[in-house]
C-alpha cells in the first residue's frame, strides 16, 4: 500500500464513523496522468458511450445473487424450524448451525454490557461469526443476510419513484448519528441492565417474525419503512443502525471488497446514485481517486449494486491477495 | 488589482443563507430521528413499570432482571420444546419483546423431554441447570432436592436436572374445586378443541399426544395430582374445611417446581389452581 492509499484507508475509517468525505490533498502521479489523459479524450465518443449505456438493458447480476442468498438464509431458519430438521436453529441474533454457535456480534455485545458478565457460549459464538465476516467482508452481513435490508430496498424503490414524481424529497441526516446511536445504546445497556437496542432492532424483529410468526413488533418496522419512503432514503441503515457500524469495524480488516479502477471510468456517477453508502464512492468523483486502483472503504456493504450499474467495469469485486492468484 | 494589498483568501467561504438554512434543517432532522429512535427504544420501559401480570419463564430461568438482561431473543428454546410450551413475547412486553415465556393454562411444560432441552439450547445462560456463583438465589427459590420425575421414577437416574423453581402452584378457587366438592370428572379435559399436548407414559414415552385425545373417567377428580410430573409436589389430603368438617383437598408441597401442568389440566373454568410465576416456597 502506498502512502496515498494508506491515508485513504484511515480516512475511510473516519468517514465510516460519520465524517464527511473530502477531496484528498494530493493524489499519486499516475492517477494525475490518467486525469490529464482523460481530458484529452474525445468528448463525442464519451457522450456516445454514455448514451449507449443509458439505453442498455439494466444488469442485476449481483443484486439477484444477493437477494437469492438473503432469502435463502432467512428461509433456511424458517424451514429448519418448521420441518424440525435441526440444521439451523435460532434466529439471526443467535443460532446454531449443525451444533456450532453463531451469535450476532452486536446482540452479544448488548447482552454482555447489560448482563455485565462474559458468557462462554457467547464468546465462542461471536468468535465463529467474527471469523466468518472477517473473511466475507464485515457489512456483507447487512446486504446479504439482514432481512430488514431487503424490505428497506423495496421501500427505497418506492421512495425513489416518489422522488422522480417530485412528490417527496430525500431529507439527508447527519451520518455521525449512527456512531452516536451505537454509543447511546451501549451506554443504555450498561445503565439500565436491559438489552434496550434488541427491543427495537428491526433485524431481530423481522428475523423472529419470519421464524416464529408475525407480531405487533412489526408495527415498529413498518413505521421505519414509512419514514424511509416519505422522508429520508434508507434512514435506518444509513443513519441509525448500530449493527451496521459493528460489522463495519469488522470490515476494516476484511479481504473482500469492491475495487475501483480509475482508467476507464466515465465519472458519470451512476454508482453513487444506487449506493446505500455513497460516501464510500467519493473516490469516483473526478480528481478524487488517489491512485489508479482504489479499494472502497469499510462502510461498503458489498451489495454489488455499483458493480452492476457501472457501464465501464471500473468497479469490481476483489478478494485481496486471492484475486491475483486466480 | 493593486499590488499594495496582498490578496486575502478566506479560509472558508461564508455559507449562503440557503446553505445555512439547509444545514440547520439537517441538524433538526438529525435531532428528530435521534429523539424518535431513543424514545421508541426507551418506551420499552413502560410495560415493565406497569407490569400487572408476571410472565412464567421457562425452567431454569434466571431471576427476572438477570433473565431479561442476558436473553438474546433467539428462540432456540422455543424450537426444542416437544410440546411447544414456550412462546416469544410481543411488543407489549417492552424490553421483554422476543423473550420466551410459558402460558401454563394454554400449554404447560410437562418435562416430557426429560432433559429440560430448553436449558440445553440456551446460548447465553439465561436458562441454566445450575446458577453460576456470581448470581444470587432468592430464599425459597432453591429446591430442597433434585425433583424426581414420576415418568422416569423406575430409571437409574430418576431426577430432573433443575435446581430452582420457576413458580409455585396455588389453589385459588377452592370453592369450585371438584376434589373438594367430592365430584368426579368424565370426558375430555377442557373440551374437544383444546390444543395442548402432554406425555402419557402408558401411551408413548417420547411422543406427547393431545390432551383432548385422552379422555378421563374419574369417580373423584384428582387430575392436578394425577398429572403432576414431579413426585411429591402435590397430593390430595384430608383437611378441615372452614366449617369444621373434614374434606379432601389438593395440597401443594415443597418439591413443586412451578411447571404449571396442574393449571393446564384443571377441568374447571376458570381454573381452580394456578402457578404464581417466580413465587418462592414459603414455609
Amino acid at each position: 500500500m502506498n502512502s496515498f492509499l494508506k491515508r485513504r484507508f484511515f480516512d475511510q475509517i473516519a468517514v465510516m464513523f460519520g465524517r464527511e468525505a473530502r477531496k484528498p490533498p494530493s493524489i499519486s502521479e499516475r492517477a494525475q496522468q490518467i486525469h490529464v489523459l482523460k481530458r484529452a479524450t474525445n468528448k463525442e465518443r464519451l457522450q456516445a458511450a454514455m448514451l449507449a449505456h443509458e439505453n442498455a438493458k439494466k444488469v442485476h447480476t449481483w443484486r439477484n445473487r444477493r437477494w437469492a442468498a438473503l432469502i435463502f438464509v432467512n428461509l433456511f431458519f424458517t424451514v429448519s424450524f418448521w420441518l424440525d430438521i435441526q440444521i439451523l436453529e435460532g434466529a439471526l441474533t443467535a443460532s446454531r448451525f449443525i451444533g456450532f454457535h453463531l451469535i450476532d456480534l452486536n446482540s452479544a455485545l448488548q447482552v454482555m454490557l447489560a448482563h455485565k458478565h462474559i458468557i462462554v457460549n457467547l464468546v465462542i459464538g461471536t468468535g465463529t461469526v467474527l471469523v466468518l465476516w472477517l473473511l466475507l467482508g464485515g457489512r456483507t452481513f447487512c446486504s446479504w443476510v439482514c432481512p430488514y435490508h431487503l424490505l428497506a430496498e423495496w421501500a427505497e424503490s418506492i421512495h425513489l419513484w416518489l422522488v422522480k414524481k417530485k412528490l417527496v424529497t430525500d431529507q439527508a441526516i447527519d451520518r455521525r448519528l449512527r456512531t452516536g446511536s451505537w454509543l447511546v445504546f451501549a451506554a443504555l445497556a450498561v445503565a439500565t441492565g436491559y438489552t434496550v437496542f434488541e427491543s427495537i432492532s428491526p433485524t431481530g424483529i423481522v428475523s423472529r417474525a419470519l421464524i416464529y410468526g408475525p407480531g405487533l413488533a412489526l408495527l415498529w418496522v413498518l413505521a421505519l419503512l414509512v419514514f424511509e419512503v416519505f422522508f429520508s432514503r434508507r434512514a435506518w441503515c444509513r443513519y441509525a443502525c448500530p449493527i451496521g457500524l459493528t460489522y463495519g469495524v469488522v470490515g476494516i480488516f476484511s479481504p473482500v471488497r469492491v475495487k475501483y479502477r480509475l482508467e476507464n471510468c466515465f465519472h458519470e456517477g451512476d454508482c453513487r446514485k444506487v449506493c446505500l453508502v455513497p460516501h464510500v464512492l467519493d473516490t469516483v468523483i473526478k480528481g478524487r481517486a488517489v491512485d489508479v486502483e482504489v479499494p472502497l472503504g469499510p462502510d461498503c456493504t458489498r451489495c454489488g449494486l455499483c458493480v452492476d450499474t457501472c457501464p465501464t467495469g471500473s468497479l469490481k469485486f476483489e478478494v485481496k491477495g486471492l484475486s491475483k492468484l486466480l | 488589482m493593486s499590488e499594495s494589498k496582498p490578496p486575502v483568501v478566506p479560509a472558508k467561504p461564508p455559507l449562503s443563507r440557503e446553505r445555512m438554512q439547509q444545514a440547520r434543517r439537517k441538524w433538526l432532522r438529525t435531532i428528530l430521528l435521534t429523539g424518535g429512535v431513543t424514545g421508541a427504544a426507551l418506551s420499552g420501559f413502560l410495560p415493565l413499570v406497569y407490569a400487572r401480570t408476571k410472565r412464567l419463564r421457562p425452567p431454569g430461568a434466571l431471576d427476572e432482571k438477570d433473565f431479561l438482561s442476558s436473553c438474546i431473543k433467539c428462540g432456540q428454546c422455543v424450537q426444542v420444546c416437544p410440546v411447544q410450551a414456550i412462546k416469544l413475547a410481543d411488543l407489549i412486553d417492552g424490553f421483554g419483546v422476543g423473550a420466551p415465556y410459558i402460558d401454563a393454562r394454554e400449554q404447560a411444560c410437562d418435562f416430557s423431554c426429560d432433559a429440560v432441552q430448553c436449558i440445553l439450547a440456551c446460548p447465553t445462560g439465561s436458562l441454566v441447570y445450575k446458577k453460576p456463583a456470581f448470581l444470587g438465589t432468592r430464599k425459597g427459590a432453591k429446591l430442597a432436592a433434585a425433583p424426581i420425575l414420576k415418568a422416569k421414577e423406575k430409571d437409574a437416574e430418576p431426577t430432573l436436572n433443575l435446581s430452582e423453581r420457576i413458580g409455585v402452584a396455588r389453589l385459588t378457587r377452592p370453592e369450585a374445586c371438584l376434589a373438594i366438592q367430592g365430584k368426579g370428572f368424565k370426558g375430555q379435559v377442557r373440551g374437544a378443541d383444546f390444543k395442548a399436548r402432554m406425555r402419557y407414559m402408558e401411551v408413548d414415552r417420547w411422543k406427547p399426544i393431545k390432551i383432548a385425545d385422552h379422555p378421563y373417567d374419574l369417580a373423584e377428580c384428582d387430575l392436578c395430582v394425577r398429572e403432576c410430573p414431579v413426585k411429591g409436589a402435590i397430593s390430595i389430603e384430608t383437611v378441615y374445611a372452614p366449617d369444621g368438617s373434614l374434606r379432601k383437598s389438593p395440597v401443594v408441597h415443597e418439591p413443586c417446581v412451578g411447571c404449571g401442568v396442574c393449571e393446564m389440566i384443571c377441568p374447571v373454568e376458570p381454573t381452580c389452581i394456578v402457578v404464581d410465576a417466580r413465587e418462592v416456597w414459603n414455609t
